[in-house]
């Protein structure tokens, strides 16, 4: 807006304010019915839904799946989407990040003087399409089964050998997909990166008697899995020791 | 624009002078007197009442509806969250070691307790959903625009306490999910640029979740955030006051005779 814009918008609004009622007690009674409607809301959603409270917090076992307050879903989920290792800092800050300081400046890079919003398809339809992303966004977080799941290729010698090994190097998927080791290891793509080291390739880097050992006798914070059957304890040293 | 702190009184809260003939009021009339002239010794150490009438009696443009009441809505919202969190406060111990059982304290035994709850932990969706329903509505009414640039940007920094106050809320009560969901928020937070391990560092006070993380969450949660959100919706609330709400964006004024005449 240029001078004269500006001073043209203040001399329309003071008259359209002139033209107006006072805030009070015109504007009070809607805000009053609509503090009535909140109240209401509030009330009712805690009579219906309650307050639970689960287990006690417990940092060593992670059968937990972690997740975020529901309006963080969309955080949560373009960190889901977006895999791979060299774009993850974007995901979790980056497009955050640009966006807070985007919505920061707003008012100073769109200075034009229209404010209809059919008059700016450009700020509207942008408006429409960020609603409609982080709609999207929390829907995909809210059905989002929790991340048990490790997808992974089937190493190749796996495979040849087939048979019994495959069965156990499958079982063992699971077994480690279900326990709560993606929390803290990464496989793949799959699972949180850290507190634990990355377990891509820990066939290369230790040995089944090793594997055993940690998975007994671990270092904090990790838990111990000696508790395990002994048939998913020994599927799952076989599905660790074959990741090379 | 100076700041104009004398608007009009409506006619209805002006003193009248009985009229001749008139009944004396009686009682009624003596407790209103005595209402009155305590509003005058109050107004006439402080003069609060030309603020007041400045903000109560200022004119709302011409179309205002009921979208606008989304911002004075979210206030409500946060009030309410003020006093039920009082209310927590007082059963609520943050330590690793107390917090849980507190809460299942408050949860299951305290007076009402699990209704407050319900009603902090409810309200909480309540004020972040109508926060966005309010920033919507100035976004796509282009009240942002001159001379309201400021205020948006106030309104920016309550969004993002808005979200930390969930954020930090969401430890208290050190449940499973409370626990391992910070755990992964912070983890995020870390990864970010530049200033991410240094929030960090200050967020879990030490490099990794310790003994103090929650009180240092609670000390965040309950009176950092809320001071800052406080005085800030101060600011908002005068800026609003005194540049005025909006118009609809589609009103186009009416050229007033009177004006028409004054400037013929
Ligand atoms: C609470 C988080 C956590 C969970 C859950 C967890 N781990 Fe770990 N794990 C760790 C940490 C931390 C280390 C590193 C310890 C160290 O450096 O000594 C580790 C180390 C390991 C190692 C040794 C890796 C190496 O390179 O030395 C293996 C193998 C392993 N974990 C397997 C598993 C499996 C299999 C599961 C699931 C059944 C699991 N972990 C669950 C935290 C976890
Ligand atoms: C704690 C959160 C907030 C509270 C309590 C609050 C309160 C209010 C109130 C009561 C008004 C008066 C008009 C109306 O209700 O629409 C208002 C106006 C305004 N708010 Fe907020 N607000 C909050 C957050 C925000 C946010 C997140 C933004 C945008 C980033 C924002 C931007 C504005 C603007 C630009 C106006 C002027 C609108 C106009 O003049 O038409 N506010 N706010």
């Amino acid at each position: 807006m240029n001078r004269q814009q500006k001073e043209e918008y203040l001399r329309e609004y003071a008259i359209l304010k002139a033209q107006g009622k006072p805030f009070f007690p015109y504007a009070v009674a809607k805000d009053a019915i609509m503090a009535v409607i909140v109240m209401a809301v509030i009330i009712t959603m805690s009579i219906v839904l309650g307050a639970e409270l689960g287990p006690k917090a417990d940092p060593t076992t992670t059968t937990y799946v972690p997740r975020p307050e529901w309006y963080f879903y969309f955080l949560f989920e373009l960190l889901r989407i977006i895999k791979p290792d060299y774009l993850v800092p974007l995901a979790t800050l980056g497009i955050p990040t640009i966006c807070l300081i985007l919505l920061f400046l707003l008012p100073f890079f769109d200075r034009g003087p229209e404010r209809r919003p059919e008059k700016r398809p450009l700020a509207t339809s942008f408006g429409i399409f960020v609603i409609a992303a982080m709609a999207y966004l929390t829907y995909l977080g809210a059905s989002a089964g929790s991340p048990t799941e490790i997808e992974l290729e089937t190493p190749k010698a796996v495979r040849s050998q087939g048979g019994e090994v495959l069965a156990q190097f499958e079982a063992g998927r699971a077994v480690a997909a279900q326990s709560g080791c993606l929390a803290c290891h990464k496989f793949g793509e799959n699972g949180n990166d850290g507190p634990g080291p990355e377990l891509t390739h820990i066939g290369e880097r230790m040995y089944p008697e090793s594997i055993r050992r940690t998975l007994i006798n671990p270092t904090s914070p990790m838990p111990s899995f000696k508790d395990l059957p002994e048939d998913k304890f020994n599927d799952l040293v076989v599905f660790l020791s074959n990741l090379k | 624009m100076k700041l104009k702190l004398s608007a009009p009184i409506p006619a209805g809260l002006k003193p009248q002078p009985r009229r001749p003939g008139e009944k004396d009021p009686g009682a009624a009339g003596a407790a209103k007197e005595a209402g009155i002239s305590a509003v005058d010794w109050l107004d006439e150490r402080t003069s609060l009442s030309g603020a007041a009438r400045w903000m109560m009696f200022r004119k709302v443009p011409k179309g205002t509806n009921w979208f606008y009441t989304l911002g004075s809505a979210t206030m409500i919202a946060f009030l309410s969250q003020a006093v039920t969190g009082v209310f927590l406060a007082m059963y609520y111990r943050p330590s690793a070691a107390e917090a849980y059982e507190s809460v299942r304290y408050i949860t299951n035994e305290a007076f009402l307790g699990e209704f407050v709850r319900g009603m902090h932990k409810w309200g909480s969706t309540v004020m972040v959903i109508l926060v966005f329903l309010h920033m919507g509505r100035t976004y796509f009414f282009g009240a942002y625009k001159y001379p309201r640039e400021l205020n948006w940007v106030v309104g920016a920094v309550l969004l993002v306490l808005t979200m930390l106050m969930s954020f930090t809320g969401y430890l208290l009560p050190f449940d499973q999910k409370s626990y391992w969901a910070t755990i992964v928020g912070v983890n995020i937070n870390g990864t970010g640029p530049l200033v991410g391990p240094y929030l960090n560092d200050f967020l879990l006070a030490g490099p990794d979740f310790g003994a103090t993380t929650l009180s240092r969450f609670y000390a965040i949660h309950m009176m950092l955030v809320p001071g800052l959100i406080a005085a800030l919706i101060g600011a908002h609330l005068y800026l609003v006051a005194k540049l005025g709400t909006t118009a609809p964006p589609w009103l186009k004024a009416e050229k007033d005779p009177e004006l028409r005449k004054e400037s013929a």
